[in-house]
């Protein structure tokens, strides 16, 4: 079959290569349209003033920080299931840029606390649980790094990859559940409802972050790609490798 | 031979011959329980003997000190039979792997982690913890600490072998894992303290037991295979 075809190093390589321009550009397009939206155009917050407008960035890196983590897994799985060198290498590439958008989320997390919580940190259900994601995502790559043999290293992070998404609910509800019986008193957001042009703004925000996200991994990618197969001799007769020698 | 019984047989050598192994090394057994004895102590002295602080620390810290004791002592579990090349021998063999890692799992909880549960009542009356409270502890820390054996021989056998390896990787990988048993055993406490009865927290804590029987045997020996390769 022939979408097969790229389930192979080499021929993944170019496809890349020729896909991340496309997904760079369309992420700082959507990127300056979004932070536009929400910066210039989206009304003020009336309980929040301007301090809500973190959210554009906020949000959208808190989306990919747990969907991207299901993506890793599922690759991993793909890599267990079907033996491909291709889909550990992915989930491979991804791990960096979770652990980046679970990071980001959690650092704007904190600036939008101080002003409207009056606090950096409370120890929210879902900040504590995106801290624990961030552990989880730093574990699998402390895993790689540990491990020199990358098959070994591929697998293992698989099935730690899979053994974190089973309990990636768990730690979300047990956290969830630990929080409402500790305490009482956390300041919810109010819950007025979202205006049109926020929301806009915002889904137009969690695309350029999902595009910026597939953009990076295949860039990443590529350069494990190229490193795994540094003694192939299709990556020897790549213009850009003869151009290094 | 009926595949069942093989299962048996493994799961049952795996468990003697652990237990023989882990009774004949009684000092390094007695250093682990003491590790976790001493944590206790610790807290007391960094914060406030106070009966009164005392009592709202006393839970959180024991289970606390049961993470920290099952983590330190993870690393016996493959570890020798991994240098040796008993390990691969169990994976070679026509036994399923799944029962006998079970069986070695069996035997490192009942090295460690009961020891943990059965000091529990003796640590809480430092903590002059209220005797009901006590119990609940005990129940607890019983349904919990297996389930800490189970995930931590996943992290142990991933990590078997590394150069870097060590303790801290493992504590990398492997604790954020325990956070819910540690919210549910810990929160069985806060809940009877509260008036509301530890039934859920027990019922949540059965339900995370009975799903790491049933998966931490099977990733745990995918894992040795792939540091076996």
């Amino acid at each position: 079959m022939s979408g097969f075809k790229y389930a192979a190093p080499a021929q993944f390589y170019s496809l890349a290569g020729k896909m991340v321009p496309w997904f760079a550009v369309l992420a700082a397009i959507l990127a300056v349209i979004g932070l536009a939206i929400g910066l210039y155009v989206a009304p003020i917050d009336v309980t929040q003033k301007d301090s809500y407008r973190i959210i554009f960035i906020h949000v959208p890196a808190a989306w990919m920080s747990m969907f991207l983590y299901v993506v890793m897994a599922f690759w991993g799985a793909m890599a267990l299931g079907l033996n491909t060198r291709l889909s550990a290498m992915m989930a491979q590439s991804i791990a960096p840029t979770g652990a980046l958008m679970t990071a980001l989320a959690l650092w704007t997390g904190a600036l939008w606390g101080k002003p409207t919580w009056g606090t950096y940190w409370a120890w929210d259900a879902r900040m504590t649980s995106e801290l624990i994601l961030l552990f989880l995502y730093l574990g699998i790559i402390a895993l790689r790094n540990a491990i020199d043999d990358p098959r070994r290293a591929d697998k293992a992070c698989s099935v730690l990859a899979l053994v974190g998404v089973v309990n990636v609910p768990i730690i979300y509800y047990s956290v969830n559940w630990w929080n409402t019986l500790h305490q009482g008193a956390t300041i919810k957001m109010g819950k007025a409802s979202i205006d049109d042009i926020m929301l806009a703004g915002l889904l137009v925000m969690v695309f350029a972050f999902w595009f910026y996200s597939i953009a990076v991994t295949l860039v990443r990618l590529r350069a494990i790609i190229l490193e795994r197969e540094a003694g192939a001799a299709w990556v020897a007769r790549l213009a850009e490798v003869k151009e290094e020698r | 031979m009926d595949p069942g019984d093989g299962v048996l047989t493994a799961f049952v050598w795996a468990l003697r011959r652990d237990l023989r192994l882990a009774l004949r090394s009684r000092a390094e057994l007695g250093v682990q329980i003491l590790f976790y004895i001493i944590v206790v102590a610790l807290f007391p002295l960094s914060i406030n003997p106070d009966p009164k602080s005392l009592l709202l620390l006393g839970p959180g810290v024991l289970w606390v000190a049961a993470l920290l004791a099952s983590l330190l002592s993870l690393p016996r579990l493959f570890a020798s039979d991994y240098a040796d090349g008993t390990l691969e021998q169990m994976a070679l063999s026509p036994l399923p792997l799944p029962a006998l890692i079970l069986g070695k799992i069996s035997a490192h909880w009942l090295t460690t982690g009961l020891p943990v549960v059965l000091l529990a009542p003796l640590l809480s009356i430092q903590y002059s913890l209220e005797p009901e409270v006590i119990w609940v502890l005990m129940t607890g820390l019983l349904i919990g600490t297996p389930v800490l054996s189970l995930l931590g021989a996943i992290g142990a056998a991933l990590t078997l072998g590394l150069r870097s390896g060590g303790g801290s990787l493992l504590a990398l990988l492997i604790l954020p894992l325990y956070i819910p048993v540690l919210i549910f055993g810990a929160g069985a406490v806060e809940a009877v303290r509260g008036g509301l009865g530890a039934d859920a927290n027990f019922s949540l804590l059965t339900a995370g037991l009975l799903l790491a029987l049933a998966g931490a045997p099977f990733a745990t020996s995918a894992a040795v295979r792939i540091s076996l390769d």
